[in-house]
This record gives structure tokens, sequence and C-alpha cells, in this order.
């Protein structure tokens, strides 16, 4: 049972973070970190299952964490949009040295 | 052990027949000349703001060093009058009186000395100046029967030269600086031969040697007399590096730098052994850069460029005997080294021969003096080499008194010069003997003590330069058989050869002393005057407070043969010096010639006696003749000389030589080298340069990482991850 459940993390992970890779576009990009964060999540569960109750409890840690980064994310790309009309990271490079 | 050392030293010290005698007050006789030094300087700095027209003096005497062409000085002077300190007469009294003052301080711990005659020195210890690990030095004062037999020259002929300096440098705009150096220069002298310890003794050496460099460069608006002062400077710091050397390695081998300490422990070294050898080696180096010998004697002909005053006192009668007093110092370490001792010979008797033949040809009149001097120093290190001790020291104190009194008499006459040339206005070297001649009908006082010293340094019975010459001679002659010299060899050469050399040497030395001094006298007071019609009518005696200490002097020159008369020669009280000072020299002359007096049949000495008056009189002969005063013509108009006698007018173009081959590598390897190479090129560009470049570089690849696309970013923390999981799961 566990080593479905960690299967099934380890392939989301690896999803969201081929996401992160390639993609270009800051909203899918931010979708796919969501995914990986969601994935660790249902690691955690499923370990919570042999070890107790911590593993959780850090998921709602890491769910409250979530969600004020996709505020504070989610924000930051619109005002990026407001300023280069674009959320493709490919024409953002203003912090180059 | 140290500790036990110092309390025996202090118990010794407290039941030493001088204490509690006049002799507690030692101190006073260096501290009076330094409080000279600080009323005279405190006057001379309020000075700064008076200081007037150039002096009238330095006008001519840098004409007299070197730069031969009459007139043409942007500078004219006349018709000012002349810019005296408001505070002159202060200094006139301060400046003589110290050294009056300390001289009598002197002379009355002399007394207390005489009376006691104690076979131990008495050191009076003021304070603990250095103590680190087993280093420990006081500042302390040893009066034995050495020091005090210089403190008497330093005080005495001292207080001579500032008396007459009073007359000689009345005109000079630093007259207060001027008196301010030399009070300090005696305290310094004073120090130096006063001095209980090596580490004393070198803080005279060099503070007479720093102002040895302020009274050369008095005149420093002239660039050739401050690079007089800055060659005598330099010189001398490499014959003081000899003497720390030396110092350090007595301080590793021995324990200690005091001199009662340093005479017991010499019997640790091995006699004749490479370390001692060594200690005098160095030691002697320090000694030919302080009395000029060669090869570091350069200087002291240079040195010229200072006030006549100056060369009278420093640079003939005190500081340029030190060496030899350092040698007689340490005579217990000298003894012991057969072939430095050799060393100190034949440097000494090659000095003397090559400077008196560089003395033949000379036309500067204090020119001709400084060779002279740096012949007759050599002579005394002939005499302190040959283990004669008392017999060098003899010398010098004649020396100190004909000296001075020939260079105050060369001063006299520039002074008159230099006046007659001021009232014609009119611009010519006043040291110039070519510019002289016939001085004797201007000039009677000076004339007939000047030929009293001529007469003196000669060699002529009965004057005092008789007695001493006489005596080193026969000491050399002496010791060629029966001593540890004549039993070891130099340089492979047996020391009796050696000796028989150095004999020779001085005699030859002393022939040609006995021709340039006449030739000297010959040109400057005999014959027609050549100084000029206009002038003739200023030229005149200097005022008494100048004449005075020159009839002082030739009394001395005259009659200090008395202080150390031959044992062969019914004259009076026999060998006075030589049994004063044995006490300090005794043992180490006798070791060289184990243990007896070295001694020679009454006939040998009569004929040495009579070998050394006929080349006296033989050289004064000969001058008398071969010269005539009446066949040369003043400077300006003089021809160049050629051949023999243009290499020794040149002196034998030693100078050049070294610039050549030591001053030029040097300055061409400071310049290309470690200046352009390894400051400029290494520290500064390599170093400084270097590591901001690579600062920089290292931020350019750095950059070149931010390109600010956040794919990149991300892939670089990717594949950090996966580095980082992979190194953990590989280990």
């Amino acid at each position: 049972m566990i080593a479905e459940a960690l299967a099934l993390s380890a392939a989301l992970f690896v999803i969201g973070a081929i996401g992160v890779l390639t993609r270009r576009n800051a909203i899918i990009i931010f979708m796919c970190v969501e995914l990986m964060l969601n994935a660790v999540n249902l690691s955690f569960i499923a370990f919570s299952k042999l070890y107790g109750f911590g593993g959780q409890a850090i998921v709602f840690f890491v769910m409250t964490v979530a969600a004020a980064e996709a505020a504070v994310g989610l924000a930051i790309i619109i005002a990026i949009f407001r300023h280069a009309q674009t959320v493709n990271l490919q024409n953002i490079n203003i912090l180059k040295g | 052990m140290l500790f036990a050392t110092l309390q025996a030293a202090e118990v010794a010290a407290e039941t030493h027949p001088l204490s509690g005698t006049f002799a507690d007050l030692i101190w006073l006789v260096p501290i009076l000349p330094l409080l000279g030094f600080v009323i005279n300087g405190l006057i001379a700095l309020t000075s700064v703001s008076t200081i007037g027209p150039r002096d009238p003096h330095a006008h001519h005497e840098s004409h007299g060093s070197g730069q031969h062409g009459a007139g043409g000085e942007p500078h004219d002077d006349h018709g000012h009058a002349p810019a005296r300190h408001r505070y002159a007469w202060l200094v006139s009294i301060v400046g003589p009186a110290v050294l009056w003052l300390s001289f009598a301080f002197a002379a009355g711990i002399f007394g207390a000395l005489v009376g006691a005659h104690p076979e131990e020195p008495f050191v009076k210890r003021l304070f603990a100046w250095m103590i680190t690990g087993d280093l420990a030095v006081d500042a302390a004062l040893q009066v034995d029967q050495l020091s005090m037999t210089m403190t008497l020259v330093v005080t005495g002929v001292g207080a001579l030269i500032h008396t007459f300096s009073v007359g000689y440098m009345r005109d000079d705009p630093g007259y207060p600086r001027y008196f301010a150096y030399l009070n300090l220069f005696v305290f310094f002298m004073l120090v130096l031969v006063l001095g209980a310890n090596l580490p004393v003794v070198f803080v005279g050496w060099e503070g007479v040697g720093l102002c040895s460099y302020l009274l050369i460069g008095f005149w420093f608006e002239d660039k050739v007399n401050a690079d007089a002062g800055k060659k005598a400077f330099v010189m001398n710091r490499i014959g003081d590096f000899g003497f720390l050397i030396a110092m350090l390695l007595l301080f590793a081998n021995i324990g200690t730098l005091d001199f009662t300490g340093m005479r017991a422990g010499a019997s640790q070294l091995v006699e004749g052994g490479a370390l001692v050898t060594a200690i005098c080696l160095f030691l002697f180096l320090g000694c030919t850069g302080k009395s000029a010998q060669i090869p570091l004697y350069t200087w002291l002909p240079d040195a010229m460029a200072g006030p006549t005053p100056v060369s009278a006192l420093i640079h003939a009668a005190t500081m340029v005997t030190a060496g030899v007093f350092l040698i007689a110092r340490t005579s217990f370490l000298f003894a012991l080294a057969p072939a430095a001792s050799l060393t100190v010979a034949v440097i000494g008797g090659v000095t003397a021969l090559f400077a008196a033949t560089i003395g033949l040809k000379q036309w500067d009149i204090k020119k001709v003096l400084a060779y002279s001097t740096v012949s007759q120093l050599g002579y005394m290190f002939v005499g302190v080499g040959v283990g004669a001790y008392a017999a060098g020291l003899f010398h010098l104190v004649t020396h100190a008194f004909f000296k001075a009194l020939l260079f105050l008499g060369s001063g006299s006459v520039i002074f008159a010069m230099h006046r007659a040339y001021h009232a014609t206005h009119r611009h010519d070297d006043a040291q110039d003997m070519r510019n002289m001649g016939g001085l004797r009908q201007f000039m009677p006082y000076t004339f007939i003590v000047m030929w009293v010293a001529t007469l003196a340094i000669a060699g002529i019975f009965p004057l005092s330069g008789f007695f001493s010459k006489d005596e080193i001679l026969t000491s050399v002659f002496a010791r060629r058989h029966e001593s540890t010299l004549a039993e070891a060899s130099w340089l492979g050469i047996p020391g009796s050869a050696v000796l028989t050399i150095v004999y020779a040497l001085g005699l030859i030395a002393a022939l040609l002393t006995a021709i340039y001094m006449t030739r000297m006298m010959l040109y400057t007071f005999h014959g027609p005057n050549r100084t000029g019609e206009a002038e003739r009518p200023h030229l005149r005696e200097a005022p008494w407070v100048m004449t005075a200490p020159l009839i002082v002097l030739a009394v001395l020159s005259a009659f200090g043969g008395w202080l150390n008369l031959p044992a062969v020669l019914p004259l009076g009280p026999v060998q006075l010096l030589h049994h004063w000072l044995e006490p300090v020299v005794g043992e180490p002359a006798l070791h060289i010639t184990h243990g007896a007096e070295a001694h020679l049949s009454h006939a040998a000495e009569y004929a040495l006696i009579g070998v050394a008056l006929a080349v006296a009189i033989g050289g004064i002969a000969i001058a008398w003749v071969r010269l005539k005063p009446e066949a040369l013509v003043p400077k300006a108009r003089a021809a160049e000389s050629e051949g023999v006698e243009r290499v020794l007018e040149n002196k034998y173009y030693v100078d050049e030589i070294y610039d050549a081959a030591v001053v030029k590598p040097t300055v061409g390897i400071s310049r290309n080298v470690l200046w352009k190479g390894l400051d400029a090129g290494i520290i500064d560009g390599l170093f400084v340069n270097g590591s901001a470049y690579l600062a920089r570089a290292f931020g350019w690849l750095g950059a070149r990482l931010q390109t600010g696309q956040v794919g990149t970013y991300a892939w670089v923390l990717f594949l950090g991850v996966l580095f980082v999981l992979g190194a953990v799961a590989v280990r």
C-alpha cells in the first residue's frame, strides 16, 4: 500500500519538476510548483501510516505555507504582467548580471 | 647567574676606591655639553625667521670642495651687514663655557684617579637601560685610565676649538645652530669614550656620526656640502654594520656586553680561533668606517666641506680617533687574534702611505690636512695593530694636539683670505694654496704655530710627534721577533715579514709626511704673495680669541712628547702614559709579547731614532730644495697637471672607481631591479593590482552566470540537488 502511494507521489513530483524546468509561462510553472508541494504532502500522508500523525501535522503546515505562497506568488505574477505585458519568463530578464 | 654577576659588580662598585670621591660626578662631564646643546638649540630655533643672507664663509668653502671655478655664484651678499643673531652673545658664552666646565670636572676626576690609581675600572651605573631575556644593559659610565685620558683630550681640545669657533663663526647666521651641534657632538663623544659597555659606546658612536653629518652639511644650501655629509653618513653605516655584528657575536658567545664582563669572559674564547678573529675583524670594519681607513676612507676628505673648526674637532682630533680608542678598549680581544691584529696593522700601514701620497699633490689646504689625518690615523692603527696600544693612544693624543692646531691654523688662514676677498668683493678660492703664498708677513702668530705643528707632525726632535711616531715604529720593529704576531701568519705570509713590510710602509709614509707638510707651509706662508694686489692690504692676523687657542695648542704640540718619553732618552720621567694605561691595556700588550716587555738593545733603539729623524729631516730638506713657491701661479691661471701628478691630484680616482664599481651598480640595481622590478613590478603590479584584477575576473565570470532567466536558475538548482543526492547516495 505504501509503495503505491510513494510511487504516485514520485510520479507527481517528477511531473511537477519537469513542468518547472521546461515550461515558460509563469502561471504554469507556478501550478507545477504546487504540484510538487502536493506530491510531497502525499508522501507525508503515506508515511504517517507508519510513523504516526506527525506527518499529517506537517502537511497542514505545508498547505498553509502553500496558500500564503500562492497569494504572494500570484501577486508578483500580476505585477510582472502589468509591467511587461507578458508572463512568458523568457522575456523577463531584468535581473541579468 | 646573570643577576649574581650584576650584584657582584654592584658590590665591587661600592667598595671601589673611587666610589664616594669626585668620580661619582662623572655623569656631569657629558651632561654639561648636552645642556649647552639644549640652550643653544633653543636659541637656534628662535632664529628661524632671522636667517639672513648666505654665510660668507660657505661661499668660498664650497669652491674649495670640488667646484673649481671662480665666481659666478648667483648670490651676492656683499655690502650687507652680517646677520648676527640677537642672542649670539649668549651662545658665545654658553657654547665654550660648558666645555671648559666639563674639562674642569674631568680634570678633577682625573686627579682623583691619579690619587687612587686603581687596577679595576670604576663603573658608575646611572640606570638600567634595557633588560630583555639574558641581556641586561645599564646606562653606565666607566672611569678608568683610558676613558679619562680620552675625556681630557676631548674636553680640553674641544674647549679650545669651541673658543676658536667664537671668532671663526662670529658672522655666520647659523651661529647658535653651529654651537648646538658642536655641543651635542661633544656630549656623544663623551658617551662614546666613557661608556661602560658596548651598547652605550655604540650610542655615542652613532651620535657622533649624526653630529658629523649635521656639521659637514652645516652649509646645506650648497648641494656639494649636503652631499658630502650624506657620503660620510652612508660610509659610516657600512662600518657600523660591522660593529653591530661584532656586538651580536660577542653577546652570543660571551653573554655580556660590559667591558669588565667581556674581559673576564674573553678567556672562554679560543686564542687565534675563527670566532675571536671574526669578532675582531668586524669590530675593525666599524673602525675603518669611523676612522677613515682603507677601504672606507673617502668620506673624510669630503668632510672638509664643513666649517674648519669642525674639521679640527671632529675630523682630526676626536671622532675619527674613535676607532683607535675602540681597539684599545677591546684590546683583550685583539690580543687573542693575531691574524686580526696583523690585518689592523697592515691596513693602517697601507693607509698611512696611500693617503700620504695623495697629500703630496693637493692644492686645497684643508685637503692636504685631511689626507694627512687619514695617514696619521693609519699610524695609530699600526700602533694598536701590533699590540703597542699605549703607543697608538700616545700618537692619538699628540695628533689631537698638532692636527687640531694645523686645522685651526688653516682656519685662521682661510679666515684672513676670505676677509681679504670679501673686502674687495672678489670671488675666488680662499682655500687654494696657489692663491696664498707669503702669508708669513701678514700672519706672524699663525705662521709660527703652524711651523711648530708641522715640525711636530713631521717628527722632528723634540716635538711631540717625534716621540709618538718613533714609539710606534720602534714597537713594530721590536715585535718582529718574540711575539704572537711574528709567529702568526697573515694570508700565508709569515708575521715577521708582514711586520717588516709595515715598518717600511710607516717609514716611507713618515718621509712623505715631512714632504707634504713642508710643501703646504712653503706654498702658504713662504715665497711671494699671490692673493692679488687689491687684496693684499686686507690680509691680517685673526683676532685674539682665535690665536690664543692656537698658542695653547702649539705649546701642547711642542711638549706633548713628555707624556711618554722613551726609556733611552734621558729627558725626564719615562713612559708616563705607558705606565698610566697599564691597568687597561698592559695585560693584552704583554700577552702579545709573551709576557715580557718588547726590548731592543739601546744601540738598536738609537739607530731607529736616528733613522726616523733622518727621514723626517730628509723629507723637509727635499721639499725645501725641490719646491719653488716663486714658480707658482694663482689657481685661476694654473695649468692642468699631467702624468703621475694628475693621478695624485685626482686621488688615484678612487672616488670614480667606487662610483663605477659600487655606487652605480647599487643605484642601477636599486632603480631597475628593486624599484622598477620588485616594487613597481611585483609588489605593486602582481600583488596589489593583481589581486584587484583577479577579483574583477571572478566577478566577470559570476556575472555571466546571472542570466536573469529564471529557467536557467531552476535548472542549476535542479542539477545541484541531483548532484547532492547523487553524492549522498554514492557515499
